[in-house]
């Protein structure tokens, strides 16, 4: 619809005022992101100068106590932008914890084959429901719901309780620091940082990216133009679950444990995360920067919360949700300037 | 397919092509399951005034189910979606407790329906604010609904304070876990709100006007329809019947869990509104077929207790079920995997028409394509 209605040569014929050009700016949300995580940070060096906030490694920690929904909100980004949901992803990320941990602990293989093996695990799940999604045309919605379904099941089927991990090597690999001079993070930190660098280059300067973005800009005229459309969609899935299952590796380091309830629930903050870094829904427009930074914003309202001591954890969720809304009317007001 | 004369076959036909056949025969199958495994499945006892036996369970368990997902089903019909329903649950529960946890009497009814009302009244908050984002500010539903599912249950927890509230009121027992008339209470509760549902929908002109929303919101829009205040009035309504599920669920217990109270239950109000053959497309819907389903995925869970299969399955089970009533219900599916003549007999159960055409298999197979087609396109 939108396409029609827009006229290409829209610039040529009248120049837009500057505050319509500014807010028809794509960048303008990851923008508006980015001012609020670093108001939100002056705003707690002001408040808890004295406790601690301004040291580096307080900043640093947010990259490793986040690096998991960092990965995950990665692969949702991809998702998102091709104009598709995934809400299995939590439930990927559980049952790769309990995967991990079963196959060293109980089974008995070496962490280096386990690796792979849980990657590859992932990565096959998102790939069949790409499969399902684009074959048979069934909303991913409800594909991604059934996903959601059994990899939460074959959590429980692995074992009820949960699994801890005595291997010596994890823990050395979780303990590890990579010093950066002034603090350090960890390796899953710096795993989540290379993910992110190569998703950024896959989608702005491959022909993959692009072709993500013109899916989820409107499919009908990707299909018209002769992109592989199946193909691509297939692909995005198979990123999708590949990434929940890297980013339930990098939970599983950070609690050295297996169990089937853990990360219940994290496809909603990756979605939140997408969406607050100015991903738009309908797919097609955003940066896996603004990822970074919802994610962020995310972690610093976790770590706010726990300086302020008196606040309940609940308030994350409803500030969570706060944001949420917040940022989607942001991107509402911003697209239908664009359609006027 | 045979000639229309003979009579045995096309009666038999126009029974499996009612809409509600593939539920009701899935809802029987399980039920016949469990007859090996617990002989007397069927019968019912009655013991102290009270009538006992798997079938009421069955029911008074998936009474909070059956009302959630037919609020559900109405969402849906015009082409939304609510996620925020486990939320309300929560909520309603939490509000509805904690006030009459404060209350000196607990057994006052007075207090008891105040508390209520309040309950009520919250879930039609938040079904007016999901109504506004999706229909005023035209927000996909999935996104709109999602803020509630995310904030709803800190502000729960917010109310109880973190804490499971526990209440000893005999008043309020009454809606979730009281009986009258030898049967449990909620079931005369969900069997008010579906014959409400059903009276309003089918006996007026509004499930016509929600189904045309669901069609095309534009085109009903410019017909004359108001279709924003449908769509509103849809939300409130799905939000409504999930605070009646809220109180239920915390009557039953006697206590509000802001964390864990309603958890999960879109996802089953959803499969069950699928179950029951409503598009998640928007467009048509059938009450009786999301009952069904609901029965359905609540004797799943019976049935997965009494056969003695770990109970930690269940969720494999579901997300089977999910699976298969998706791919029956995708046309392309069926084109491909049962040929051309399943193709268009299922496509006829759906509304296309397929298959009336004869049964040469070249027409067929053009036939069958050409219901994916027009599927696709609508």
């Amino acid at each position: 619809m939108s396409a029609t209605t827009q006229s290409p040569t829209a610039v040529d014929s009248r120049t837009p005022s500057k505050a319509q050009r500014l807010l028809g700016d794509r960048r303008l949300p990851v923008a508006v992101t980015a001012l609020l995580f670093l108001v939100m940070y002056a705003g707690g060096l002001a408040r808890y100068q004295y406790y601690g906030f301004a040291e580096p490694q307080v900043f640093l920690n947010l990259f490793i106590d986040n690096s998991y929904l960092l990965v995950a909100a990665v692969g949702v980004t991809f998702v998102i932008l091709s104009g598709g949901i995934d809400l299995s992803v939590g439930s990927v990320i559980g049952f790769t914890t309990m995967l991990t941990a079963w196959l060293v602990e109980r089974v008995g293989l070496p962490l280096l084959v386990v690796i792979p093996i849980a990657l590859a695990v992932g990565a096959f799940g998102g790939f069949l429901m790409g499969y399902v999604i684009h074959n048979f045309e069934i909303q991913p919605f409800i594909v991604t719901l059934a996903g959601l379904f059994l990899f939460r099941g074959l959590c429980l089927v692995i074992s009820k309780e949960s699994i801890s991990i005595s291997d010596p090597g994890v823990s050395d690999m979780a303990q590890a620091q990579v010093s950066l001079g002034m603090g350090f993070l960890s390796i899953g930190a710096v795993v989540s940082l290379v993910v992110l660098a190569v998703a950024f280059y896959v989608l702005h300067y491959t022909r993959f990216g692009r072709r993500v973005y013109a899916i989820g800009g409107n499919e009908q005229s990707a299909l018209l133009m002769g992109l592989p459309q199946g193909g691509t969609k297939i692909a995005v899935y198979t990123v999708s679950g590949f990434c929940s299952a890297l980013a339930g590796l990098l939970f599983t380091l950070y609690i050295q444990s297996g169990d089937p309830l853990h990360a219940t629930g994290m496809e909603l903050d990756a979605i939140a995360a997408v969406v607050i870094g100015g991903t738009l829904l309908t797919g097609g427009s955003g940066y896996v920067l603004g990822t970074l930074f919802g994610v962020l914003v995310l972690g610093l309202i976790k770590s706010l919360i726990q300086f302020e001591g008196t606040l309940s954890s609940w308030w994350t969720k409803i500030a969570t949700g706060v944001l949420l809304c917040a940022f989607i009317l942001i991107q509402r007001l911003m697209t239908t300037r664009k359609k006027a | 397919m045979s000639t229309p004369s003979v009579t045995t076959p096309s009666r038999w036909r126009a029974l499996t092509h009612h809409h509600l056949f593939w539920p009701v025969a899935v809802l029987v199958f399980l039920l016949l399951v469990n007859v090996p495994f617990t002989p007397d499945f069927f019968s019912v006892k009655m013991t102290g005034g009270h009538l006992y036996g798997s079938l009421v369970s069955i029911v008074l368990f998936g009474s909070p189910l059956i009302l959630v997902a037919v609020g559900m089903t109405v969402v849906i019909a015009t082409g939304g979606i609510d996620l925020s329903v486990g939320a309300v649950v929560a909520i309603t529960g939490a509000l509805a407790c904690s006030y009459i946890s404060h209350q000196a009497d607990q057994n006052a009814l007075g207090g008891v329906l105040l508390a209520m009302g309040l309950g009520l009244l919250a879930g039609v908050a938040c079904g007016l604010w999901n109504g506004f984002l999706v229909a005023r500010m035209g927000i996909q539903p999935i996104i709109a609904t999602l803020i509630i599912m995310v904030a709803g249950r800190g502000v729960a927890q917010l109310i109880t304070d973190g804490q499971i509230i526990t209440i000893d009121s005999d008043p309020y027992k009454l809606i979730g876990g009281g009986y009258w008339l030898t049967l449990p209470f909620s079931i005369f509760v969900v069997a008010a709100v579906v014959a409400v549902t059903v009276v309003l929908t089918r006996r007026t002109a509004l499930g016509l006007l929600i189904e045309s929303v669901g069609g095309n919101a534009e085109a009903s829009r410019l017909v004359g329809i108001r279709s924003r205040r449908i769509k509103i009035m849809v939300y409130v309504f799905c939000a409504l019947c999930a605070a009646i599920a809220g109180l239920m669920i915390s009557s039953n217990t006697s206590a509000a869990d802001g964390n864990n109270a309603g958890l999960w239950i879109e996802l089953d109000a959803i499969l069950a509104v699928v179950i029951g053959g409503t598009s998640l497309l928007g467009g048509r819907f059938s009450i009786g077929g999301t009952v069904v389903g609901a029965l359905v995925i609540q004797t799943l869970t019976t049935t997965i207790y009494t056969i003695g299969v770990p109970t930690q399955t269940n969720l494999v089970f579901k997300a089977a079920v999910v699976i298969v009533v998706c791919l029956l219900q995708s046309p392309k599916f069926r084109a491909k995997v049962f040929g051309a003549r399943f193709g268009g007999r299922f496509g006829g159960r759906s509304g296309a028409k397929g298959g009336a055409k004869p049964a040469a298999t070249g027409a067929d197979a053009a036939a069958s394509t050409d219901t994916a087609a027009k599927m696709e396109v609508s």
